[in-house]
């Protein structure tokens, strides 16, 4: 059995509040930063948003073009699947019902794509109905490379590696493809709420 | 390279860097899994081919996983994690780990 | 089948998962400002290869836990695993272990672990260790082990450190008989004759084992300090074969 270090409380954390998910901490005033790579160095210049896979067209945005559309002010909670959780977190950005108005498509799944090859994947309906985002400033600052800037997803409602960091576009599918933590056995959907840690959870 | 948040004296500030390790600092947790020590065997990356220990490998540690990213072409080599009892390890990037039986590290 | 040259029980045998395992501290000491000095009590501890890590666990009453990996400051021969350990000032474990951590305290451990940046006397030299701060760490069992083993490798030790008062091993760095430069980066005395400022590769060339007598070059520091060195030793001529890099992190979320 583990040994209990005396003394030993680890970060200031909160465990109790009805704001929390099951076996979730407040993380407070922190952001922790995770990361499972390099962080891609992107120029405002050739940055692209675009919307393929089973669609009729490509539809693509330039960092110009995305930066006119229409604008949201986000407070959420986030939570990672780590297990911290950070309260209040204000976002701005797009939201995913005005990127996907214009998008005609019988598709039931989206794999979010991002430079540094990462990848998530999620039902497309998860997009809409304003509980996802594009966002590029955090806390009224242009968000950072480190937590995903220029532009990140949000989709506060999933665990938060569903809210891909320097997001490139979307990829819409019929079948339900595993990004890069749901092949390492991550929950394909990712409910805090429901604590979908892994797949089976 | 990135050398712009390092500080005269070698003491690095905090940055992204900070966050970038090697694969020595996996051997502990690959010890829960592997009765051999792996990071001292060369790893062939099934991305670009190169050859190199897992030791010299570029370690991202702040994940929900450990990931394991080749040092030429920084694809992903090896994933692992245990939380919740069980043990999680991908080697999809691994195409061949030769590992040394003579000596685990110790002189033999 | 060959047989195992260490056969021991406990928690460092060879073969077989390495599990965690209570570990008594037996001393508690201020080596620098920032750093600490800890010896420790290992119950069936088999012995390590310099080079190698101890990792340390703890856990808060609620479950919490975290986990770092610390080079073994001590030499093989030396009768306790001692680690030194530098308070880093976000840090969440190393002011535990700093601060907090007193004599007769049990600490979970688990090692030794790795068996890549790992130097042993018979594996020869000449042997150049190059340190920034504290990765001067695992070279401090590399020199007492060769000491101890009483080898006539040739060995050259180039550290950087922030000033005098900031230098980890000042005994063991003050007794060897291996070629010591420090080098100071911050702060130095206005009668320092030593190098001062960044380790570049005019500063290697000059101090650093040159790569025509074949030297086994080891390098340990901040993430920064080590990629900036490595590159430069490659343009000196050493060939990459020849030289292993420890990289340490100065953050560090918990696992």
């Amino acid at each position: 059995m583990s040994l209990i270090s005396r003394g030993f409380a680890g970060r200031a954390r909160t465990t109790s509040s009805d704001r929390l998910p099951p076996g979730q901490y407040d993380a407070g005033g922190s952001f922790p930063v995770l990361t499972a790579g390099p962080t891609p160095r992107v120029d405002i210049g050739t940055w692209d948003f675009t919307v393929q896979g089973q669609v009729d067209e490509v539809a693509r945005w330039s960092w110009q073009q995305f930066r006119a559309l229409p604008r949201e002010d986000v407070t959420t909670d986030i939570h990672c699947v780590t297990s911290w959780s950070k309260l209040d977190t204000r976002w701005q950005g797009v939201s995913l019902d005005t990127i996907l108005g214009h998008v005609e498509t019988a598709a039931e799944y989206v794999t979010v794509f991002s430079d540094g090859g990462y990848t998530t994947n999620l039902p497309l309906e998860d997009l809409t109905g304003g509980r996802a985002w594009v966002v590029d400033t955090y806390d009224e600052e242009p968000l950072a490379a480190e937590h995903g800037g220029p532009a990140r997803l949000l989709v506060p409602h999933l665990y938060f590696w569903k809210s891909a960091k320097w997001v490139r576009g979307l990829a819409l599918t019929s079948t339900d493809e595993p990004g890069f933590w749901e092949t390492f056995g991550y929950h394909s959907y990712g409910d805090p709420w429901r604590s979908q840690r892994y797949a089976g959870d | 390279m990135t050398t712009s948040d390092m500080t005269a004296d070698g003491t690095a500030d905090e940055g992204p860097e900070s966050r970038r390790l090697d694969g020595n600092a996996a051997a502990g947790p690959l010890r829960e899994l592997f009765s051999v020590d792996i990071i001292a065997a060369a790893c062939t990356c099934a991305h670009c081919g190169g050859t190199t220990a897992l030791a010299e490998h570029v370690l991202y540690a702040d994940a929900p996983a450990l990931v394991l990213r080749c040092p030429s072409c920084t694809g992903v080599v090896l994933r692992y994690a245990s939380a919740g009892g069980q043990a999680r390890l991908d080697l999809t990037g691994a195409r061949l780990l030769v590992l040394d039986l003579a000596h685990d590290g110790r002189p033999g | 089948m060959t047989t195992p040259t260490v056969t021991t029980a406990g928690p460092a045998r060879r073969g077989g998962r390495l599990l965690w395992t209570p570990a008594r501290v037996r001393s508690v000491q201020a080596e620098t400002a920032r750093a600490t000095r800890l010896v420790l009590e290992v119950p069936g501890w088999a012995g390590h290869v310099p080079g190698q890590h101890l990792d340390v666990r703890l856990t808060a009453p609620d479950g919490y836990r975290a986990k770092r990996s610390y080079s073994v400051a001590s030499g093989p021969e030396q009768p306790h695993v001692e680690l030194i350990v530098e308070r880093l000032p976000d840090g969440e474990v190393s002011p535990y272990l700093t601060q907090q951590l007193r004599v007769g305290d049990e600490l979970e451990v688990r090692g030794p672990v790795g068996g890549w940046f790992v130097w042993h006397a018979s594996l020869g030299g000449p042997l150049q260790l190059i340190a920034g701060g504290s990765g001067v760490v695992p070279f401090l069992s590399m020199l007492q082990h060769r000491e101890a083993a009483g080898s006539d490798v040739p060995a050259r030790l180039l550290y950087s450190a922030r000033a005098l008062p900031d230098v980890i091993g000042a005994d063991r760095v003050a007794a060897t008989d291996a070629g010591v430069t420090l080098v100071l980066t911050r702060q130095a005395p206005a009668t320092w004759q030593g190098p001062t400022g960044r380790v570049d590769a005019r500063l290697l060339h000059e101090h650093v084992v040159p790569p025509d007598a074949r030297p086994q070059v080891f390098v340990c520091g901040p993430t920064g300090f080590v990629e900036a060195v490595a590159d430069a030793l490659l343009e000196l001529g050493h060939p990459p074969e020849r030289v292993k890099t420890e990289r340490f992190g100065t953050g560090g979320g918990a696992t």
